[in-house]
């Protein structure tokens, strides 16, 4: 894709341009956003007319029969017209800069965790060592939008919902990080690309069949609902104790702007879920594998099984998306202290046991410190090109346990009773502990000119449009 | 220059620095219409809640003293519209008993029968709209789709969905339909299921029973002393309900029926059905046990109404006509409360003896019921007062009349 947009340029007699580090770096950068930001505004817009299709489903109704044929599937098209034509308000008693910014703090804050998250082998905006972490940390910042609209609407009921906001998302978050921290800890990495790619194969290499991370999972769905303020949690925008909350001043596109996130946020946590509990884009059946649409047939055939991976990694989020909206139809609202004790007194313990338990089952599984640690057999990463750069050996007993590749007992089973298609691997940390974010230390193979001085350098990841980058699933 | 009085609860002068006062309503989605409360708020904690009323007042009283009691019925079922028929039966019978009428059998058991159904029909709305007001969606409109089958049998046999004018001091304006008992009974047929379902998405349902359980507990001292009355004093364990208790101008209607008063005697409901049982945290009183009770006399007004098709079958008579419009009242005073969904309604009439009355006077079951709300409300947090205003199941229209 890179190539093209060069031959684009060119064409236009643009070459210049191409030459120029910082230019390309934005166009790319800007194609790219553009690309995710479709996909998931796309998505909300199904997810807005879904949940209205299953609400209706779920409460003996039909839910929009009329705007785009039998079942109304142009209705998001409707309301976001109808948003678009409302007249914009802004109350007279609010703080006019911060009431018209937080719609847009809120909806960046649900909508860049996106740019770190994998779709499928390579096809991330952002590559990161540390996405699960980026995630969580720029998905927090959420809260500040609606805090922000609450301060700024000059109305007591607002104020109301972001002091519920503040103190419901702030203590949620802490379980979530917890939960989060599971798979982490049995991946040894931060990198949503190979807790992902680690769960290849059968149903039964996904990490939900532990049972620490299976219970993690049921308290992070709690968390994710109650931290996206989904009902049985939405206090912030109660409608039948503080009117609409935060959003009460809030009226067409601003207030659209908060809807959108709230969606963005729902399949953002869905997904990470999938990614870190679920497989991510592996099915429960290795259907890639078993069709030779993996790298080693070709580069048509790695696109296939890529798309492949995406859209079962979206069926996982569309579905975690349904659960959400079937809970949210179904239960009644909890009341803010039992929010509070919901997460204090269930959640963080709960979650801090499934912690505790994880690393010590890591520890005595993998037979302790007083066994050397065997080499551990690894399936083939399926976005590789050759399979050379991802032989990595663990030196006995030199790498420290956590840091070991599936250290579960069970998926050792699993990986020696499966099939065909997996080529096993050897890990060699000679490669793995090198830190990644050293420049000089990587090998340079990107497209990107050497002569840029323009990085982004948060996190100093390879820069890359889908998969082009050839350092692996990173 | 006179000075200005002002009523300190809704002033912000007295404010401890870290209260706030908030008004909730008369826009407030569940303040059940034009309610308004003000709210003396310390972070989440309610410290005091002062009811305001009066946003719908429509001089009903006025207004029945310039008609007569004929022309007075649409007026009458105007005031708890959501149980228009029980509204014009308690005007009906004031004004029979003002004029020594007593109703025929026939009269009787239709009479029966319309008011247990529109009873059902109230307290599926207030069911749905407490489910509503704790957040639960799906129960209030799987509740308003049962009440629209109600509303259908209404209509087929007056016309009219909430307003019906049908019960009118005499009689009634027209007999059942043909085949209007046999769609009554097959409503009946598929709503006993749908009872279950509710109970489990709401009486048994874990957040449900924490949300309502030992919130805003009324005693029954209490309850009598405030004059509350229906669901709301029976479920504080009160087994009072003028249907068996009530004057005999009224019992006599219920005469030969059998059925039970709704009300926790002695730790034990009346147990004729499997109930969900009451849970461990729920506390006489509460708002759970108000729910709970509507619930109950939800199965009650099924029994009633069936023996109501059955007795009304069996008479063959011809209804008579009602009260001539203008007709001549017997000088006096009459005054009679009668059992509605939402509490004892009264009635008073004062004649002297000309066809429109000298004084109407309307005693309102929600007016008393919602006058307890301050002292339930008194130190609960924000998210209850919905939960406790919800479980007085109160109607504007009649409050403020």
């Amino acid at each position: 894709m890179a190539q093209a947009l060069i031959n684009i340029l060119d064409h236009w007699g643009l070459h210049g341009l191409a030459q120029q580090g910082w230019l390309w770096y934005l166009v790319v950068g800007l194609v790219q956003v553009a690309l995710i930001l479709a996909l998931v505004m796309t998505c909300v817009a199904v997810y807005t007319w879904m949940e209205r299709k299953i609400s209706g489903r779920i409460q003996d109704r039909l839910g929009p029969t009329r705007v785009g044929g039998r079942f109304g599937w142009l209705q998001p098209a409707a309301d976001g017209l109808k948003l678009l034509c409302k007249e914009d308000l802004v109350p007279a008693a609010a703080d006019g800069l911060l009431f018209r910014a937080a719609p847009y703090l809120t909806f960046c804050a649900a909508f860049i965790p996106y740019l770190a998250l994998p779709f499928a082998p390579g096809w991330v905006v952002q590559p990161m060592d540390t996405a699960a972490f980026f995630i969580l940390a720029i998905g927090g910042l959420e809260v500040f939008g609606v805090i922000l609209a609450g301060y700024a609407s000059g109305s007591k009921w607002s104020l109301y919902g972001a002091m519920r906001e503040a103190a419901q998302v702030v203590s949620f978050e802490i379980p979530l990080g917890m939960c989060v921290v599971v798979p982490v800890l049995m991946a040894g990495t931060m990198n949503l690309t190979e807790i992902a790619q680690q769960q290849a194969g059968w149903l039964t290499s996904w990490n939900l069949v532990n049972p620490f991370a299976l219970v993690t999972f049921f308290i992070y769905m709690v968390c994710a609902t109650a931290g996206t303020n989904r009902a049985p949690f939405d206090l912030p925008e109660a409608e039948s104790e503080l009117v609409a909350g935060f959003m009460t001043e809030y009226s067409g596109f601003r207030w659209s702007m908060f809807f959108m996130a709230e969606y963005s946020a729902m399949f953002l946590l869905a997904l990470l879920g999938a990614l870190l509990f679920c497989g991510g884009w592996n099915g429960p059946i290795p259907v890639a594998t078993m069709l030779w649409l993996t790298p080693e047939y070709g580069d048509i055939a790695a696109f296939a099984g890529n798309f492949l991976g995406m859209c079962s990694l979206i069926t996982k989020g569309v579905l975690g998306v349904i659960f959400m909206m079937w809970l949210r139809w179904t239960l009644p609202r909890l009341r803010i202290d039992q929010v509070m004790t919901t997460c204090l007194k269930y959640c963080v313990p709960l979650a801090s046991i499934m912690l505790v338990g994880t690393m010590v089952s890591i520890f005595v599984l993998r037979g302790g410190l007083s066994h050397p640690i065997k080499p551990v057999e690894m399936p083939a990463k399926q976005n590789q090109r050759t399979g050379r750069d991802c032989k990595l050996k663990i030196r006995e007993g030199h790498a420290s346990p956590l840091l070991l590749r599936r250290p579960m007992v069970c998926g050792k089973i699993f990986w020696q009773s499966r099939g065909t298609g997996f080529q096993p691997v050897e890990f060699d940390t000679g490669k793995m502990p090198v830190p990644r974010w050293r420049p000089s230390a990587r090998k340079s193979s990107h497209t990107r000119p050497q002569s840029s001085n323009f990085q982004f350098s948060i996190f100093n990841s390879q820069f890359s449009i889908f998969s082009l980058s050839r350092e692996g699933a990173c | 220059m006179p000075v200005e009085r002002v009523d300190p609860d809704l002033v912000e002068f007295d404010l401890r620095s870290d209260e706030m006062l908030i008004n909730m309503g008369p826009q407030h989605p569940s303040t059940h219409g034009v309610l308004r409360l003000v709210l003396r708020t310390d972070g989440e904690v309610v410290s005091d809640l002062t009811p305001n009323i009066g946003y719908l007042h429509r001089c009903a009283e006025k207004i029945g003293e310039n008609l007569s009691p004929r022309q007075f019925v649409p007026y009458a079922d105007r005031l708890d519209y959501l149980a228009g028929m029980n509204m014009d039966l308690g005007w009906s019978m004031a004004v029979e008993k003002l004029l020594g009428f007593v109703p025929s059998e026939r009269l009787r058991h239709l009479r029966v029968l319309v008011c247990e159904l529109d009873r059902i029909a109230s307290h599926l709305v207030a069911a749905g709209c407490y489910g509503l007001d704790l957040g639960s969606f799906t129960p209030f409109v799987w509740c308003f789709r049962e009440r629209e089958r109600i509303l259908l049998l209404f209509e087929e046999l007056c016309g009219a969905r909430l307003t019906y004018s049908y019960i009118t001091p005499g009689g009634v304006t027209s007999d059942l339909p043909k085949g209007w008992l046999k769609n009554c009974e097959k409503f009946l047929a598929e709503f006993e299921p749908v009872i279950d379902e509710l109970h489990a998405t709401l009486t048994s349902n874990s957040i449900f029973i924490h949300r309502t359980a030992n919130i805003g507990v009324l005693s029954p001292e209490m309850a009598v002393d405030y004059g509350c009355t229906g669901p709301v004093l029976r479920g504080s364990g009160v087994d009072w309900d003028l249907r068996r208790d009530g004057e005999p101008v009224y019992t006599r209607m219920y005469e030969g029926y059998k059925f039970e008063v709704i009300a926790q005697v002695k730790g034990k409901y009346p147990e004729d059905l499997p109930y969900p049982a009451v849970p461990r945290e729920a506390v006489l009183g509460d708002c759970w046990h108000r729910f709970y009770v509507r619930m109950l006399e939800v199965v009650q007004s099924m029994k009633l109404i069936r023996q109501a098709m059955e007795k009304y079958s069996q008479t063959k008579e011809v209804l008579a006509e009602p009260i001539k419009l203008r007709q001549k009242l017997t000088v006096g005073t009459a005054y009679l409360e009668t059992e509605a969904p939402k509490g004892q309604t009264g009635f008073m009439l004062i004649s002297d003896g000309s066809p429109v009355p000298w004084r109407v006077r309307i005693r309102s079951s929600s007016f008393c019921n919602l006058s307890v709300s301050a002292e339930l409300c008194r130190g609960c947090l924000i998210a209850d007062v919905p939960a406790v205003i919800g479980s007085l199941d109160i109607v504007l229209g009649e409050i403020d009349r």
